[in-house]
């Protein structure tokens, strides 16, 4: 009579079966973390806050960019900025904790994690961490969440609000398209005329790092930032005071995903929980039946 | 059981005081609607790049899933656990639960940027991501209760379809097709069932794992790694008194007799319920010691304690109190604590007072536009059900005549 429970199983298998089809077509980002993989080592105690780094910037990425005469403008300087839909990176300036010495500026924008928060988070995997470092966003993908910009722990993405169409995630993309995906180093990089930037192998940026502030103690404070923060980050920063006293957040070690992904998996991990659940469900349900039917025919 | 109750279309008319204005919010919020697809997100609300999420996603979305709770809670009560006596209470519930669904789907595709491409998600997915997860069980789990409600649409159009003129040639087989997939889903709707509950434990817990990943930006008094448990003990805790605010609201609006018998009964459950997810709740502050932010009297600790005190403690002395199950007013009165303060201001504190970011410039304010969609969102939902409960057998009224209809069940071998 009705359904067997050979059906009944049949049923269940079929509807796992659909919903693991589902997870299997995924894109999920796999993370290849490359040995050689590339970053920038920014020196905050050689920026002299030119400014040139923005202009090359907008220029690399078709952003329109003004007079470069203007970018002498240090008014700009008033007002903490952030990087935008309009400028990928920003030159900030911050008082200096030495007395007597003239205000401190340096340049922010991505830092393209090791482990990033917004590859993890993307609903649709269209962010992606390159072999060569390059955090990047694939527009062609982007349903227009904003869930990257909930995850980034350095509040980098930046939204375009006002296009009703189109609108796209802004960030520093480490100029992969047309040059760090051919070995040239970023715009801003090359712009750069002291020496505060410096584009290398990540690896080699850290003993860099760590060679500068041994050598000269007294110009350094001892902490490589992004060397740890969050797992790694690609862009690191060195400089002569505290970076919270720059404004750079203060982070764990840990990788921002790590708070999400291990819940994630192991909910999912052969569909274990909701499989047996649906299981417990289905006999709760079964046994509550043959009860009520006994108690009829007893009846 | 005294008086049988039969679900039946109601028939009042349509247009009452209350509907005209619910029809001006309505109205107000599809012009908003129309502004922001015309001119985009930054024309209408005030989301900026330090505010990503909004009202929209704070209310519409996570409190819309979590008051959407009463659906797979009532199913499973009834048909799950044999709980024949809530029988009348199934299909206002499993209805609500599917306009509530329908509404923060309607509520996401607002607040997308790119909502044309939302059919990206299930062929895209990324399964590292907690919102492609919350994603694909909202989706399905819709489906699932529109399978579920269809029963519904068969018995109230089988043997009455009467189409005029040159359709009429289609009156038979819509019959047919009407009375097979009745008979059809009578013998699988028990695979639904099971499948709309494990779908709601899934997606209402993730939807708590999905601000993890702000890990800094949440303070601590919300941020716990337990937040997903959280999240679905409160929208279990919150599924009976969902289901009772809507039935008073109902009878009162039509004028019918309440259930008063049923709600009485289901309001014992709340009580218990809502004692479990406190426990949770105060478990984990002892725990990671976030009572210390309770010390001082910021925008925080004034926010936790009235979700805590106002939606929970109270709410639950009173559910455990005779008198209180036995009035109407206070009955009410305890369901709409649990829902404003419990759980709508929880998810919104959650998703949005609690959500700082590290470069803080201006505080997030919803603008009119936000709230006008908001609130028109949820007048249309509200002139919806009125109008489906009018055109279907959902409410049930007394009927002495009446044998309520063999309940879904798992069609073993009949000993």
């Amino acid at each position: 009579m009705g359904t067997s429970r050979r059906d009944f199983l049949k049923i269940v298998t079929a509807g796992t079966l659909v919903a693991t089809g589902v997870k299997n077509a995924a894109a999920t980002p796999v993370n290849i973390l490359s040995d050689d993989r590339m970053g920038v080592l920014v020196d905050a105690t050689a920026c002299i806050g030119c400014r040139q780094c923005e202009y090359a910037c907008k220029e690399e990425h078709g952003l329109p960019t003004g007079n470069l005469e203007d970018y002498a403008d240090r008014s700009v300087f008033e007002h903490e900025r952030r990087p935008d839909v309009d400028a990928l990176t920003v030159v900030n300036q911050y008082p200096n904790v030495h007395k007597d010495e003239p205000p401190v500026t340096l340049k922010v924008q991505c830092m393209h994690c090791d482990h990033p928060a917004c590859v993890s988070a993307c609903i649709v995997g269209a962010f992606s961490k390159q072999e060569n470092g390059a955090v990047i966003w694939d527009e062609s993908r982007c349903i227009g969440c904003r869930y990257c910009m909930v995850a980034c722990p350095f509040q980098i993405p930046a939204f375009e609000y006002n296009k009703a169409i189109e609108p796209r995630i802004m960030k520093c993309d480490l100029c992969y398209d047309n040059r760090t995906s051919k070995g040239l180093p970023p715009a801003c990089v090359e712009a750069c005329p002291t020496e505060a930037l410096t584009f290398g192998k990540r690896y080699e940026l850290v003993k860099l790092a760590h060679d500068k502030i041994d050598n000269e103690p007294d110009r350094y404070f001892d902490h490589v930032y992004g060397e740890h923060e969050v797992g790694g980050t690609s862009w690191l920063y060195i400089s002569g005071q505290d970076f919270s006293t720059l404004h750079f957040p203060k982070l764990g070690d840990e990788p921002i995903p790590g708070a999400t992904e291990p819940i994630q998996h192991a909910i999912f991990k052969f569909f274990v929980p909701p499989v047996a659940l649906y299981a417990l469900l289905g006999g709760i349900m079964w046994l509550g039946k043959n009860k009520e039917e006994s108690e009829e025919e007893e009846e | 059981m005294s008086d049988m109750f039969k679900p039946e279309p109601i028939k009042r008319p349509f247009l009452t005081p209350g509907v005209i204005i619910l029809l001006i919010l309505a109205v107000n919020g599809i012009i908003w609607i129309i502004l922001r697809f015309g001119f985009g997100l930054g024309a209408v609300t005030n989301l900026d790049n330090q505010h990503p999420w909004g009202l929209w996603i704070g209310i519409d979305v996570a409190a819309g899933v979590a008051l959407a709770a009463g659906g797979f809670t009532t199913s499973a009560l009834v048909h799950i656990f044999h709980r024949e006596d809530f029988h009348v209470l199934v299909r206002p519930a499993i209805m609500t639960a599917m306009l509530g669904y329908t509404f923060v789907g309607i509520g996401v595709l607002f607040d997308l940027g790119r909502y044309y491409n939302v059919w990206h998600v299930p062929i895209m997915g990324n399964s590292n991501s907690v919102l492609f997860e919350v994603g694909i069980c909202v989706m399905t789990y819709l489906g699932t209760l529109y399978i579920e409600f269809f029963p519904v649409v068969t018995e109230r159009f089988i043997g009455k379809v009467h189409l005029k003129g040159f359709w009429k040639f289609l009156n038979h087989p819509i019959d047919a097709i009407l009375r097979w997939i009745d008979k059809f889903l009578e013998k699988t709707m028990f695979f639904f069932i099971i499948l709309g509950v494990v779908l709601s434990c899934l997606h209402q817990s993730s939807l708590g794992t999905l601000m993890l990943i702000a890990k800094y930006k949440i303070h601590p008094l919300w941020q716990t790694s337990i937040r997903p448990l959280l999240f679905l003990l409160s929208a279990i805790a919150v599924g009976y008194p969902m289901v009772i605010m809507e039935s008073l609201t109902a009878s009162k609006s039509f004028g019918l007799k309440a259930e008063m018998d049923a709600l009485r009964r289901l309001g014992r459950f709340v009580g218990p319920l809502l004692g479990i997810y406190l426990a949770s709740v105060l478990a984990d502050m002892v725990i990671r010691g976030t009572y210390v932010y309770l010390g001082s009297i910021t925008k925080e600790s004034v926010l936790w304690t009235i979700e805590i005190l106002f939606g929970v403690i109270i709410p639950m002395r009173m559910f455990f109190w005779d008198k209180v199950l036995r009035s109407k007013t206070l009955l009410y009165i305890a369901s709409l604590m649990v829902i404003i303060f419990g759980i709508a201001l929880n998810r919104f504190d959650v998703f949005i007072t609690a959500y700082t970011p590290p470069y803080f410039f201006k505080t997030y304010m919803p603008s009119i536009g936000e709230i006008s969609i908001t609130v028109g969102l949820i007048s249309i939902e509200i002139l919806l059900y009125r109008a489906l409960v009018m055109i279907f057998p959902v409410i049930a009224q007394p009927d002495k005549n009446y044998r309520p209809k063999a309940k879904y069940a798992i069609r073993g071998v009949i000993q």
